[in-house]
């Protein structure tokens, strides 16, 4: 998978992140080739959130160098990034109480051609199909949400998504079908970089991972270094 | 001419269209707070202020390039709307981040400002605008006489209220606006430019307003103090209704013009009154407004 001949599709160098007088992030430096699923693993104030959302352009104090497709993005506004063609599903998820299901699934406009169609969204999530004549977004279940929150960045060929912890608070066999989702999305083309807590999830999906701790990479490995490893990321995670 | 509860029906119904007028009127300018209160966080002081530039620019037209009502009704919206985009850009844009209170007070300050240039070079008496020749005269009703030009301020005003209530409720532009009210960070990210958009509602609420004051130009006289004169009613207008709900803004608008009216036949003595004292009431039963969403 590992190509170093190859541009990669996201590098990451030297990022440093605020908020406000916080000084989060010090120095990230990572990469992501096209068709990969590199995930972020780290504890609970690593700094992976906030990588992700300095990617996506919405941490507005941010220095060093983000390029996707070799086109830097470290001082343009989230809204030229999103048309870039990234696209972030947020922790929170982020539906939106005052639209209904549908109008939720509809809103991010297209950005590239080749987004998925809507059928397919629905095959990925045959939930939100039932739920589309509901009233408000924020009366679905979590796991619809979720879904909900995944399957309207699909449509907007959007070919970078940037999933904050997919399957937080889920229950099991959601988190399967999240799972497949996802091996479904890298099957099709699409690259994803994941932020997770759960690498046992992580492990089902991922190609790479990369570890973070006090907003810096520690620690870099591919996923057939997961079981030899194991030992030293339960250190890292604190599990 | 026959009686109701011992009024006589010309006065009834009189008064109750002076009330749907008003109503008209409240409705318009509460609706276009509540798109800028929804969408920006302001509480747009200058509200009144901008009423009645819409109403100047009416008489500008007519006075300086002989353009009458029809074409104010277009173009004064639209020159006012601009003028309050500019604001926003030069002064508003800054506010998002503080307190309401310093949104509250630039907005009061660019109000009274405005007005009192205005005051300076027109003075306060008040300059007359003629109801446009295709809508002069009336119908008598039998039950009451109904001038044809307040019969077309109250069915125009509906017809904008809802049409405003259809775009923000009903269509694709209106869904981004809903959601970048709520949660304006993730709707950027999603590729929408926000703060063009922010820009754009401001110009839109502030259309509204001058669009009113094209409209009250020929009921009232066009002077520098009317929308200082209405506003504080539209206010509590808009504290009734609930802070940012649009349908809200609508109903209350036109139902309090209403109650008003009947008050001044009924129990003239709280006509100026009763809008403060429903306000009073809603306020310690609901507070967040019949309408509003929550506290």
């Amino acid at each position: 998978m590992l190509d170093a001949t190859r541009t990669p599709l996201l590098a990451v160098e030297n990022l440093q992140a605020w908020y406000g007088e916080s000084h989060i992030l010090h120095g990230v430096d990572f990469e992501v080739h096209a068709g990969e699923v590199v995930t972020l693993l780290g504890r609970n104030g690593a700094g992976k959130t906030t990588t992700l959302k300095s990617v996506m352009g919405i941490v507005g104090n941010r220095t060093g160098s983000i390029r996707f497709e070799g086109k830097e993005t470290i001082n343009l506004p989230s809204n030229h990034i999103a048309r870039l063609g990234i696209a972030f599903c947020p922790e929170e998820r982020g539906i939106f109480a005052s639209l209904d299901v549908k109008e939720n699934l509809l809103l991010p406009p297209e950005v590239k051609p080749g987004g998925l169609p809507l059928e397919q969204i629905f095959e990925l999530f045959p939930n939100l199909r039932e739920r589309l004549g509901s009233s408000q977004g924020t009366k679905l279940s979590g796991g619809e949400q979720q879904m909900l929150a995944i399957g309207r960045i699909l449509r907007t060929g959007a070919r970078l998504l940037l999933l904050d912890e997919p399957t937080e608070g889920l229950a099991p066999v959601i988190i399967q079908q999240i799972g497949r989702t996802i091996r479904t999305l890298k099957q099709q083309g699409f690259t994803i970089l994941l932020v997770e807590q759960n690498f046992r999830f992580a492990s089902t999906v991922a190609d790479r991972y990369y570890v973070m701790e006090h907003g810096r990479i520690i620690d870099r490995l591919a996923n057939s270094e997961l079981e030899s490893k194991l030992d030293k990321l339960h250190e890292y995670l604190g599990v | 001419m026959f009686e109701i509860f011992g009024i006589p029906s010309q006065a009834l119904f009189g008064q109750l269209l002076i009330g749907l007028i008003n109503g008209s009127f409240y409705a318009l300018l509460s609706l276009g707070l509540a798109v800028i209160f929804g969408m920006l966080n302001i509480i747009n002081f200058t509200h009144g202020a901008q009423y009645m530039l819409g109403a100047f620019c009416a008489f500008f037209l007519l006075q300086y390039a002989g353009l009458g009502y029809w074409t104010a009704l277009i173009v004064a919206p639209l020159a006012v709307g601009i003028f309050g985009m500019i604001i926003e850009r030069l002064f508003l844009q800054w506010l998002y981040k503080l307190d309401h209170l310093y949104g509250l007070l630039l907005t009061f300050g660019l109000g009274l400002i405005i007005e009192g240039v205005f005051r300076n070079y027109f003075g306060s008496s008040g300059l007359p605008y003629r109801v446009p020749e295709s809508l002069q005269g009336g119908q008598n009703l039998g039950f009451m006489f109904l001038p044809n030009y307040r019969a077309w301020v109250i069915v125009f005003s509906l017809f904008v209220c809802l049409a405003t209530w259809f775009l923000i409720e009903r269509t694709r532009l209106g869904a981004y606006l809903r959601a970048a009210t709520e949660n304006p960070t993730l709707v950027r990210a999603f590729g929408i430019n926000v703060p063009r958009m922010i820009t754009l509602t401001y110009g839109f609420g502030v259309g509204l307003a001058a669009l009113a004051g094209v409209m009250a130009a020929p009921i009232y006289n066009v002077s520098p103090q009317m929308g200082a004169d209405l506003i504080i009613v539209v206010f509590a207008v808009v504290v009734i209704g609930g802070m940012g709900s649009i349908m809200g803004a609508i109903v209350t608008g036109f139902g309090l013009g209403v109650v008003e009216g009947l008050t001044k036949v009924f129990f003239p003595e709280a006509s100026n009154t009763v809008i403060f004292i429903i306000m009073a009431i809603v306020l310690l039963v609901r507070p967040a407004g019949l309408f509003g969403r929550g506290a």
